[in-house]
């Protein structure tokens, strides 16, 4: 997950630098040292440029000195001295360890970008989270809920905090045409990843089918796999475009004879994403309304990730499949707060649905993590209040922030083009991909490993060589298509105006090299 | 018959053989919705009942394993600062917040008398909870088995039951307390033979709970010992669910088993920032241990809900820091707080027994049980189906209302006129 393992890995590599394995107990002082030089005494910074760089992230607190109790040598446990022992008495164990349900799924093909974009100097648009502020209602809320009612720091109920699972089914009850009741129909979750996750569990079974169009976020795969699950794949397929035209996601269609051909007895689900990551495609009505029959003939539950529902330009529609007759009672409809308040790191999603499907969920919910946050859910909960009220309003953040994005989206566009990238202009999401076949054509032979798909060794060779940061799209696709669908790379235009500045003072230094 | 009760509590748990529920369709649903196998018998939760019978706002809520009084100001004073750094409110590290991981590296060093990489041999997640969870579905395969030490919190059983793997229980069992003592949680004991027994070649791991929920027992230095001896001879893991660890009253020491010899190795430590700072509501829990264990509790992780919140992990840091400087400081929270709930706990000992309610002492953790059989209540009205524990529950819940121990105080007076 292209967007999350940036964030983890950059830290991750920020805290490998100067390490090693195996050190003794010296290193903790100097871990120590380097703690406290990272460490900024005074305000905060009235502008942060967010976690994208770990060279940069520095946490506003006081001098400290995190283990002054190591300082002199000794560790001291309750107070008593004891002498250090670096390395105990070891058996190892010979049992396997992990369980069967990890095989294949292990590997994360973030962590190498991260680590690069974390050695050089760089822009970085790969990672799919703003790197500006929340809105101001929504800061207000956290800043509420963090400060107010003392109970907010203590459990709320299981499957949601009253306030907020009330207000999802009253707004969303709306706009799915569908009368819902805060206990039956919506379950609240870690993140939108968090429900995909227990929509698996709670449904899937070994050898369950699981139809995933592609390209697909990354993590619908390994979920179906984690669950015993086999994913059956179908594919976008990008229409010829004129020449000097730009493509566009709405080019990118299914198939229908092939979709049909992909259900067979065994499916269980199928998995969309409208809007699409990393394409932006905003699936239209007649588009959703070929899913459903299909979805209703073959009697499949449809699971829809709609993180990005607001984020829809030039006038497209987000239709939810949920709001089709027939629909609600097979469709599990997944939300995140993360992307709708541009606040990623609250981690609230929510699932809506049929009870009788979202009770299984709820069984996984309460054997796997029980509770969500409380604070967090509040704050998303008059984050939703506000917005009921200003609903369809210009000062509705569901309207000022898509027109916002819009300009980001169109900006990035132009710039792009500059040095010979072909952008696909996405109808919604946080996202554009780019062609690259020029470059293909050009440089067939960046370096890379054996099979490593051509994207890959571009934007590896993009970090190293010109300082931006975009994300492979083959990653998006399963083994087999990787090769097909080798040239072209994602971008993420949710970012500051300034990040967007320093992009094009990339590419106007790549431009001028390629004269 | 025990009826568990605490300035928070978790109930007993009565073993049930899993009952098997398919959800049944109406017919326009489908056949095809039912459950994923995994959850099948998993569904029913004994708090829904309890926790809707104590909403009614005339009881007082001993039950649940929630502290009502307030956190330390200074933990609350940190998130509301960080609430207000704009980048906080974005994605952070996946495994666990820097600050965060470099903290509890830190802290736990000085427990485990060892290094510990922040990066590769912590994981935070959602609650304790959520590390059992991962722990559980990391490690634990469909056909092994997996001892679990009854009393026993009750999301043990249905998480090793999701992981297909068999429960295999194993009683505490209680000798009768010296005349003249009280009956104390360290009266329960588990008989090393009958332990020995329950391990064999499919034994995965063994869930230890220490100090322990509900009965409050802190397992001794020898008792450890007993159990690491078998791990180590069947080659099984440990995963040790510490969420008490800084709850200990006086008399008694918490210890480590991953610090045993041999340990380390084959052993998962969970801990709780919601017990261990009085934030149950904040959701942080970790995990500690090998890197060769913890990488695939890092796989669950990044295949199941990818990363924690931020800015809660970042205020977690920040108070964590504070008290790290001051571990042999009695204003240290990890001291101050363990003494104040001392108090607490001998009230409401005396309490309990001024109504003929028989308490087990607890060595550590929120909870005291008590036995009820001596009280004989008139439960003839209550469902007939149920364990004796949850007849009496919901009758003292009708019948006996009540809020926090000063109220509990009054109430229990109450019956003591009542019965007189």
């Amino acid at each position: 997950m292209f967007r999350n393992a940036a964030a983890k890995c950059l830290h991750l590599v920020g805290d490998l630098q100067g390490r090693k394995s195996g050190a003794s107990l010296a290193r903790c002082l100097h871990q120590t040292q380097v703690a406290e030089t990272n460490v900024k005494t005074g305000p905060p910074p009235t502008s942060h440029p967010g976690l994208a760089n770990p060279q940069e992230w520095k946490v506003t607190q006081e001098p400290q000195s995190p283990c002054f109790h190591c300082t002199d040598g000794r560790l001291r446990p309750g107070g008593v001295e004891l002498p250090v022992q670096c390395h105990p008495a070891r058996l190892t164990m010979t049992k396997r360890l992990q369980a069967q349900r990890l095989n294949g799924i292990e590997h994360n093909p973030w962590v190498e970008f991260v680590k690069l974009s974390s050695e050089h100097d760089v822009v970085n648009l790969g990672q799919g989270f703003p790197d500006f502020a929340p809105p101001d209602f929504a800061m207000e809320a956290f800043r509420r809920a963090v400060s107010g009612d003392l109970m907010l720091n203590q459990y709320t109920k299981a499957f949601g905090y009253p306030p907020l699972t009330e207000i999802l089914a009253s707004f969303f009850g709306k706009l799915l045409g569908q009368e819902m009741d805060p206990h039956k129909n919506v379950l609240v979750t870690v993140g939108a990843y968090g429900a995909l996750f227990t929509a698996f569990q709670a449904l899937v079974d070994n050898g369950d089918e699981v139809i995933i169009i592609e390209p697909a976020f990354d993590c619908y795969e390994p979920m179906t796999l984690m669950a015993g699950g086999h994913p059956v794949f179908v594919f976008l397929k990008p229409s010829p475009i004129q020449d000097g035209e730009l493509d566009s996601s709405s080019n990118w269609k299914l198939d229908p004879t092939e979709l049909a051909s992909k259900f067979t007895p065994r499916t269980k689900a199928l998995v969309l994403n409208t809007p699409n990551n990393p394409l932006g495609k905003v699936f239209s009505r007649e588009e959703l309304e070929l899913v459903a029959s299909l979805c209703q003939q073959h009697d499949v539950v449809c699971i829809t990730d709609e993180v990005y529902q607001w984020l829809v330009y030039d006038g497209h529609q987000h239709v939810s499949i949920a709001s089709l007759p027939g629909m609600w009672e097979r469709t599990l409809t997944i939300g995140s707060a993360g992307k709708t308040f541009s606040a990623t790191g609250w981690k609230v999603g929510w699932v809506l649905g049929p009870d009788n499907i979202l009770k299984h969920l709820r069984t996984v919910h309460q054997n796997s993590i029980y509770h969500c946050p409380t604070q967090g859910q509040a704050a998303v909960a008059w984050s939703f209040e506000r917005e009921q009220l200003y609903f369809g309003q210009p000062s509705s953040y569901f309207v000022q922030f898509p027109q916002a994005m819009q300009r980001s989206r169109d900006h990035m566009i132009r710039s792009l083009q500059s040095v010979g990238l072909r952008p696909v202009i996405p109808q919604g999401s946080y996202f554009l991909i780019t062609d690259i076949s020029d470059f293909k054509r050009k440089m067939p032979d960046l370096p890379g490993t054996e099979d490593e798909p051509y994207d890959s060794r571009f934007v590896k060779w993009m970090i190293k060589n010109k300082g931006l940061v975009a994300i492979p799209v083959s990653i998006f696709y399963s083994e087999p298509l990787r090769k097909r669908f080798d040239h072209y790379i994602r971008f993420c235009f949710v970012k500051d105006e300034s990040t967007l500045r320093a992009m094009d003072e990339k590419l106007q230094k790549w431009k001028a090299e390629l004269k | 018959m025990f009826l568990a009760l605490g300035s928070g509590a978790r109930f007993l748990k009565t073993i049930y053989s899993s009952k098997i529920l398919r959800f049944s369709t109406s017919a326009k649903m489908s056949v095809k919705f039912t459950n994923a196998k995994r959850i099948e018998g998993l569904d029913s939760n004994v708090w829904i009942e309890f926790t809707k019978l104590a909403a009614d706002p005339s009881v007082v809520n001993l039950g649940q394993g929630l502290p009502d009084i307030s956190p330390p100001i200074y933990v609350k004073e940190k998130l509301s600062k960080i609430a207000a750094i704009d980048s906080l409110n974005q994605y952070t590290r996946g495994f666990g917040h820097p600050s965060l991981v470099k903290a509890l590296s830190c802290l736990y060093e000085k427990l485990y008398q060892n290094q510990i990489d922040p990066n590769k041999e912590i994981l935070v997640t959602v609650g304790a909870y959520g590390s059992l969870f991962s722990a559980i579905q990391a490690l634990i395969d469909e056909g092994d088995e997996v001892i679990i030490i009854v009393p026993f919190y009750d999301c043990y059983e249905p998480m090793v039951r999701m992981a297909g793997a068999t429960p295999v229980f194993i009683p505490l069992r209680s000798s009768k307390p010296v005349y003249g003592k009280r009956w104390s949680s360290s009266d329960w004991t588990l008989d090393p033979h009958e332990l020995a027994s329950k391990f064999n070649s499919r034994t995965k791991a063994i869930i230890l709970n220490t100090p322990h929920n509900p009965l409050g027992k802190v397992y001794t230095k020898e008792e450890l010992q007993v159990i690491a001896d078998l791990c180590i001879k069947y080659d099984t893991l440990c995963i040790s669910d510490e969420v008490y660890e800084w709850l200990v009253y006086s008399g008694n020491k918490h210890f480590k088993i991953a610090t045993f010899p041999g340990m380390w190795e084959r052993t998962i430590t969970i801990g709780s920032a919601g017990k261990t700072f009085s934030v149950t509501g904040w959701k942080i829990g970790w995990s500690i241990g090998p890197n060769h264990l913890i990488k695939h509790l890092q796989t669950v992780q990044q295949n199941t809900i990818y990363t924690c919140a931020t800015p809660l992990q970042e205020a977690l840091a920040q108070a964590f820091w504070i008290d790290i400087k001051r571990m042999d400081d009695p204003e240290c929270y990890f001291n101050s707080l363990p003494k104040e709930l001392e108090v607490k706990r001998d009230r409401m000992v005396c309490l309990l027994e001024s109504v003929g309610l028989k308490p087990i002492v607890p060595d550590g953790g929120y909870f005291i049980i008590a036995d009820v059989s001596l009280l004989d209540a008139d439960l003839s009205d209550m469902k007939d189906n149920e364990p004796y524990d949850y007849k009496f529950v919901k009758w003292m819940t009708k019948n006996k209302k009540d809020s926090t121990l000063d109220a509990a105080e009054e109430i229990i007076k109450a019956w003591n006129v009542q019965k007189s």
